[in-house]
């Protein structure tokens, strides 16, 4: 009998190619929703992570309340001794010194005159220590558009944009109009040994970055930093081992000393919390609308279908089906196409995705007047959920329509049926 | 021929379907009994409420009132299951349209009442064939409904009521989408499996020459039992 049927249902186009086509459709988009959502979300995350948060992050508790304004003055002091204890704490952590500066950026004009001037985004950054791994965090080398990074105590990198507009290139000396770590105002000259480019338009504005120490003289900020970035050694960040971190630094913390550490994860700045929760959300509204979507179109086919099957219901009832059998029978033809589309789509999805993962796609044109610090490549990422999330709408929508659809025929009389044979 | 006992017994039959906020009285009292092996057939004018009375005894729609008894089961007390498993085993249907389900071969049309009843592969693979047989249809086991004619579609459709060897066969105007020449060749089969197999034989029809095959002729008008004649033969 099983086979029976399913000979009849390959033989149906309409009823096995149509659906199977509509749920393979489904599958692939939810598949490559799924894994397009979750790369950005990575993504994102990575690229805060290293040009901002951290995986986690220490600083002064009320540095931490005005994060946003980058207030030096709050500044981490004598930060040798807490870096190595933090080195011997956390061994499976490298941590890194940063102070983030905002000021103005003089170019002069050969007789010394102000020729060009703009604000700049300052990131005073180990550039020039020899085991410094920050210049590649940063995807500095691979961001450089002109010049070199610098090898020397007073020189820095421009963003392009930035360095156009001041019309400076390599070589010029531009001057950092700034404040120093006690609110005194603090000029200090720099060469410009080249610009980058990074592709996100919230830091390629103004980016204006030096290495630490040069950064620390002319802010008047010895051995002081805005912020230390802890970096787990495996690259990834592990949200459960942060969290296991900061409420373990935590415990023991000093929190009446308004100037002692503290330690917060990624998760708690910038909002990545609370896009990670959207983008989840995003996620689930999109398979959601899939599922409603799938399932209408599956159930006007399934109707449309019954429609034309009704034919086919009453003479099988007239032979003495029963409506429960005729009914499993149409629920299970409904699980085997789900299933195959379902199947199919993923697997197509899959391909798409692990080839989108490799490749990537340059959205940075569409991305010009953003401020949110987002990578202009985007890429998909396959995740154990990528194999799954398919068959939800796939599966479902599939059988939910045809149960929808199929609840004709036990609403109407089996005679009723059976006068449509007539 | 199997003995005279009553296969279908038919009490103060009453059917009624709504019409609105009316009831509208399709069949009116109908008294009738018959024995097996019988040749017989509703006739009337069209809305007389012949094909709601075949209905009735294929347990496919219930009595409003009175009582229809086949083969000893009261349709109106038959679940939907039981009335399920009463046609699969000893009701036949044929259809005006002849009903073929359009994606199996006629083999496979033929086959399937007996993958209801779970027969085995082998005594079905025989039993499929024999009915074909009986049709004159054995060459086109392997066809297509759309690949015959109607004829043969009609004869396909009686193999597949005729191959489960059912106590009753319920024939709903066989012979209105055919030619003369096909509509004699059908009758004449169902006459010599009607002889052969002792089915009773139950049609609804204004067909001249499906009456002509009749033994016994039931007129329906409005309803009621109108005239109720046995044929004699000549
Ligand atoms: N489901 C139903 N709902 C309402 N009225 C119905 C229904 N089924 C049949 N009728 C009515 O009952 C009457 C008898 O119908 P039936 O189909 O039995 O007639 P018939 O004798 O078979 O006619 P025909 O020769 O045209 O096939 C008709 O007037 C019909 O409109
Ligand atoms: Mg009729």
């Amino acid at each position: 009998m099983i086979r029976f049927l399913f000979k009849g249902l390959l033989r149906d186009r309409q009823r096995s190619l149509l659906p199977v086509t509509v749920v393979f459709i489904g599958a692939l988009l939810t598949v490559f929703l799924q894994s397009w959502m979750t790369g950005i979300l990575g993504d994102m995350i990575d690229f805060n992570a290293k040009f901002s948060t951290g995986h986690v992050k220490v600083m002064t508790k009320s540095y931490w309340d005005r994060v946003e304004q980058m207030p030096n003055d709050l500044a981490l002091i004598n930060t040798a001794p807490l870096i190595a204890g933090l080195e011997k704490e956390y061994p499976d952590v490298e941590w890194v010194s940063r102070i983030r500066f905002g000021g103005l950026i003089d170019a002069p004009d050969s007789s010394g005159e102000t020729r060009a001037q703009g604000p700049a985004a300052g990131w005073g950054i180990d550039l020039l220590s020899p085991n410094s791994r920050e210049a590649e965090r940063l995807n500095i080398p691979k961001s450089m558009v002109r010049g070199r990074i610098p090898q020397q105590a007073g020189e820095i990198l421009l963003s392009e944009q930035f360095a156009q507009n001041l019309k400076v290139g390599p070589g010029d000396a531009v001057t950092l109009v700034g404040s120093t770590m006690l609110g005194g105002m603090s000029l200090y000259n720099f060469t410009v040994a080249g610009t980058v480019s990074f592709g996100s338009n919230a830091i390629d504005r103004g980016a204006f970055i030096a290495d630490l120490q040069d950064v620390r003289m002319a802010l008047d900020m010895n051995d002081a930093a805005g912020e230390i970035l802890g970096y787990f050694r495996t690259g990834v960040f592990d949200k459960e081992l942060a969290s296991g971190m900061v409420s373990g630094y935590m415990a023991k913390a000093d929190t009446t000393d308004e100037f002692a550490p503290i330690m917060v994860s990624l998760r708690d700045q910038n909002g990545l919390s609370a896009m990670v929760d959207y983008m989840d959300y995003m996620i689930g509204i999109g398979i959601f609308i899939f599922i409603m979507a799938m399932s209408i179109v599956l159930w006007n086919a399934g109707l449309l279908g019954g429609l034309r099957r009704y034919g086919e219901v009453g003479v099988r009832l007239a032979m003495g089906e029963s409506k429960g059998h005729v009914y499993r029978s149409m629920l299970w033809e409904s699980v085997l196409i789900g299933t195959a589309g379902s199947v199919m789509g993923t697997a197509l999805g899959l391909i798409l995705a692990y080839w989108l993962q490799k490749t990537g796609i340059d959205i940075s044109g569409m991305m010009k007047s953003s401020s949110m610090m987002l990578p202009s490549v985007f890429r998909t990422v396959v995740t154990p959920a990528t194999f799954y999330v398919g068959f939800v709408p796939g599966l479902f929508a599939t059988v939910i329509g045809t149960a929808l659809a199929g609840i004709g025929i036990y609403k109407r009389k089996t005679a009723q049926l059976f006068k449509e044979l007539q | 021929m199997k003995s005279n006992q009553s296969v279908i017994s038919i009490r103060n039959l009453v059917k009624t379907f709504p019409m609105g906020n009316r009831e509208f009285t399709a069949l009116n009292g109908i008294n009738l009994e018959f024995a097996s092996g019988e040749f017989s057939g509703f006739v009337g004018p069209s809305g007389s409420g012949k094909t709601t009375l075949l209905n009735i005894i294929g347990t496919l729609d219930s009595p409003t009132e009175g009582e229809a008894m086949v083969l000893d089961h009261s349709v109106k007390l038959l679940t939907q299951k039981k009335a399920a498993l009463l046609r699969s085993q000893k009701i036949g249907f044929i259809f005006q349209t002849f009903n073929l389900l359009p994606v199996y071969s006629a083999a496979e049309n033929v086959e399937f009442p007996l993958l209801l009843q779970k027969m085995g592969g082998e005594a079905r693979r025989k039993a499929v064939m024999e009915a074909l047989e009986w049709v004159g249809l054995s060459d086109k086991a392997k066809s297509r409904p759309a690949q015959m004619s109607g004829g043969e579609c009609q004869r396909v459709a009686i193999a597949r009521a005729m191959v489960k060897k059912p106590e009753i066969v319920l024939a709903d105007e066989p012979t209105a989408n055919l030619d003369a020449e096909n509509s004699h060749n059908i009758l004449k089969t169902m006459v010599k499996l009607n002889q052969e197999l002792g089915t009773t034989f139950l049609f609804a029809t204004h067909d001249e020459k499906v009456i002509g095959y009749l033994r016994r002729i039931i007129r329906l008008y409005d309803g009621k039992v109108a005239f109720d004649e046995l044929v004699t033969k000549i």
